[in-house]
């Protein structure tokens, strides 16, 4: 052997055992720590959002509206005296960017807690992680079916009515109004567009024909095609804003006549008149569901209320569905918050979810219990005509599982003063 | 043995790594010894660092060692061989969608034990070797620009698989298998990215050793020999297309390793990991590290991981108006590496490894006319 290397090797050697005894003492303290996040004066939290790439159209006003709601509710003095920090990531809707930035938000910024985080393909590759880290992750934004697995992912809760629910309430309606039609499914390529299919089928067994899209192509020529060559008179339709027009544009374009019937997260109307600019009189007739105000409903006082906070942190942007989902999500974010106690931790802001019990702008109760992780329980449907889209009929709710679909009719709550819930 | 000559590409950076190595001579176990004990000495250095790192700096060793087995097996392909592959990102897909399916396989029947990662590791290093050869088949009929389209061809690939056959790949959304925790051994409270940055570092380390080792060897010479001139490489008695597939079936198993490794990073998969852009900055990051050495494939490695984050920093610290830090975010990346690689092409074109070498040859001329040390 010769010298230089025995020098390494010995070098080596010693590096080697001091490796060893270097203990990650420090590992054990920093898990009995404080609670992450959580400060006398602060709670930071965090998200992923799709500012930019597919589904950036619409979906990139939603956290602007939720961070203009937290600024309100800090000017009122804050959550037990704490201001809510939150801060947003831009995930441009591609799974493996949502990889990076939640780990970053979790691992480097420590979020007390996740909020909102949007997507059906982005959000589900962080389950594991998200369970591994026991981050509370409220309210993810989508309707997937995956957030509530209580036994699987215990911090993990969803908010809007899944998609199944969704499924079962559109297909119900369209049962009654068009019975004997071709009723087709036209949906995204992964769980969400899966979901919402179970739900429709729940009702009307298999359906005449379906096909999907992938958020990264935007020829949606074809399956239209298909769809037309298949006689369909209805489309059911589980697609992202973007992918709503276009589907919508490409039908028209082909002389493909039917009645569309679209999931709540693609049928914004300001949204998809935006997208489509001179070509937006196609969507007339147009047939979706919400479960939250509707935005031109100027008489109801939680639009009214919505629309001052908007005026004052966020007037850069349009008084939309998406605005109004971001505030109403925060609200009921800070109603967990609340129920948290004073001293709020990781666990107790996952009882207090558990616990539900949350009342807010939504037009039917949530879900949550101790083996439920789910949140709205239903939806009304809503029409567009003369260029306003507005609801119609009773509102109904179901679940995901085999529960028939009933008329919900207790009315609707009020807000509290300024809109911010008080304990 | 050889590098007493002049060459035009050094055959080991590593060894450059050693002082005063004296060249030539020597049984060939010194080789192998020598690349241990640094190995060993590099991989002791990251161990200490990962023990006093936060998580997420830890996730950043992880990558940068995931990374380092593509851009070192990818550097002998394009540095020493002379083969322009733009598919790399396609290769590191085909191991990390091995990986995945393997133990999503080996879940679902319920099968457990510490074998499975490096088994599966072992089925991504083996299906992407095999990938390699057959692209590597097509490659030795081709040259330059028409070998650079035909696997840049293979890079833009991966969406389209994995959305046609969507049954099995789950198209956009891509798959999940079990998170890799650290073993009960390490403790309650062992931090579970320290564990993944030792997975990754280990087969980085693993990777260079044997490259270091391959290019040190008649493979490697000829390696160099194919790539100089091929017909002299031909009357020398260098079976030239065999080489410059051997090469490039070497370097895809790095790939398909290196791409395993990201995979069990995060335990998931997806085709948005693996864009086109991802080929294109493997190139550059070798480019800039220095093409054909092993230790400028360090530099690259580093640089890939580094620019990840670079624009969110930027964008967090200057608190620019939204709309501008939206557009950076998507850009800046890009923009950064081209310009790193302009500044570095003009001040080092041998890349940042030619660089320092040169650096530390004139501190040691310095050193050595000092009168006493």
């Amino acid at each position: 052997m010769r010298p230089t290397t025995r020098r390494v090797l010995a070098a080596a050697a010693g590096l080697a055992l001091l490796a060893a005894s270097t203990a990650c003492a420090d590992d054990a303290k920093q898990a009995a720590e404080n609670v992450p996040g959580v400060t006398d004066g602060e709670v930071v939290i965090g998200t992923h959002q799709p500012l930019t790439g597919p589904a950036a159209p619409g979906y990139s006003k939603i956290s602007a509206a939720t961070k203009a709601y937290f600024e309100h509710v800090n000017s009122k003095g804050g959550v037990h005296g704490r201001k809510i920090v939150y801060k947003v990531m831009d995930d441009g809707y591609n799974p493996a960017n949502t990889e990076n930035v939640v780990r970053k938000l979790v691992l480097d910024d420590k979020v007390f807690a996740l909020l909102g985080g949007l997507g059906t393909p982005t959000h589900t590759n962080v389950l594991e992680f998200v369970k591994t880290q026991k981050v509370p992750d409220l309210f993810v934004s989508s309707g997937s079916r995956n957030w509530n697995q209580p036994d699987k992912y215990p911090t993990t809760f969803g908010w809007q009515p899944d998609y199944t629910v969704e499924g079962k309430i559109l297909a119900s309606w369209v049962k009654r109004e068009f019975p004997g039609a071709k009723v087709c499914h036209f949906g995204q390529n992964d769980d969400f567009g899966r979901d919402s299919l179970a739900g429709v089928e729940k009702i009307l067994g298999p359906v005449a024909a379906k096909q999907t899209y992938t958020t990264t192509n935007q020829q949606v020529g074809p399956a239209i095609g298909a769809l037309r060559a298949a006689g369909c008179q209805v489309v059911i339709s589980a697609s992202i804003p973007g992918f709503t027009a276009l589907a919508m544009g490409q039908a028209a374009g082909q002389g493909f006549k039917a009645q569309w019937v679209v999931s709540n997260v693609g049928a914004d109307y300001t949204t998809l008149s935006a997208q489509l600019g001179d070509k937006k009189v196609i969507l007339e007739g147009m047939v979706a569901d919400n479960y939250l105000p509707m935005v031109g409903d100027t008489t109801n006082p939680w639009i009214q209320e919505f629309t001052k906070i908007h005026q004052k942190y966020n007037a850069g942007n349009p008084v939309d569905g998406n605005a109004i989902y971001g505030y109403s999500m925060a609200y009921t974010f800070v109603q967990a918050l609340l129920a948290a106690g004073p001293e709020p931790t990781r666990e107790k802001l996952v009882a207090a979810v558990r616990k539900g019990g949350f009342r807010g702008p939504g037009l039917t109760p949530f879900r949550y219990a101790e083996n439920v992780h789910a949140g709205y329980s239903g939806v009304r449907l809503s029409r567009v005509t003369g260029g306003a889209q507005t609801y119609f009929g009773p509102t109904y709710t179901t679940d995901d599982g085999d529960a028939p679909v009933t008329e919900f009719t207790e009315p609707p709550t009020t807000p509290p003063a300024d809109a911010v819930p008080t304990a | 043995m050889t590098t007493t000559r002049t060459e035009p590409v050094p055959p080991s950076a590593l060894r450059r790594l050693l002082p005063g190595a004296p060249a030539g001579g020597g049984p060939r176990s010194a080789t192998l010894l020598r690349h241990l004990a640094v190995a060993v000495l590099a991989g002791t250095l990251v161990v200490l660092l990962t023990n006093q790192l936060p998580p997420y700096q830890n996730l950043q060793v992880a990558r940068v060692c995931a990374f380092l087995c593509v851009t070192a097996g990818y550097t002998v392909l394009v540095g020493l061989n002379g083969q322009l592959s733009l598919g790399h990102g396609a290769l590191m897909a085909t191991g990390a969608y091995t990986v995945a399916l393997v133990q999503q396989g080996l879940d679902d029947r319920a099968v457990r034990g510490w074998w499975i990662l490096p088994g599966s590791l072992l089925a991504a290093v083996a299906v992407t070797a095999l990938g390699g050869l057959v692209v590597g088949l097509a490659a030795a009929r081709l040259r330059g620009p028409y070998l650079a389209g035909v696997t840049l061809a293979v890079a833009t690939l991966v969406p389209a698989v994995t959305t046609i056959f969507t049954g099995v790949f789950n198209g956009e959304q891509g798959l999940r298998f079990p998170a890799q925790n650290p073993p009960a051994a390490l403790g309650a409270y062992f931090q579970p990215e320290r564990w993944l940055a030792w997975i990754a570092l280990a087969a980085a380390l693993l990777t260079i050793v044997l490259l270091a080792n391959l290019v040190r060897s008649r493979f490697g010479r000829s390696l160099r020999a194919v790539r100089d001139d091929e017909v002299a490489a031909r009357l020398a008695g260098i079976p030239v297309a065999r080489t410059q597939v051997l090469a490039f079936v070497v370097s895809a198993a790095c790939a398909g390793l290196g791409g395993g490794v990201y995979a069990v990073l995060t335990a998931t998969v997806a085709p948005g990991k693996f864009p086109l852009d991802l080929s294109l900055f493997l190139l550059m990051a070798i480019v800039i590290g220095g093409l054909g050495s092993l230790a400028g494939a360090v530099w690259g490695a580093l640089l890939l991981v580094a620019l990840q984050d670079l624009p969110g920093l930027l964008t967090d610290r200057l608190d620019l108006p939204a709309a501008l830090a939206q557009r950076l975010e998507g850009n800046l990346a890009l923009a950064v590496f081209g310009l790193i690689l302009i500044v570095v092409m003009l001040a080092a074109p041998g890349g940042l490894q030619a660089g320092v070498r040169a650096l530390a040859t004139r501190l040691r001329a310095t050193v050595r006319r000092a009168p006493d040390r």
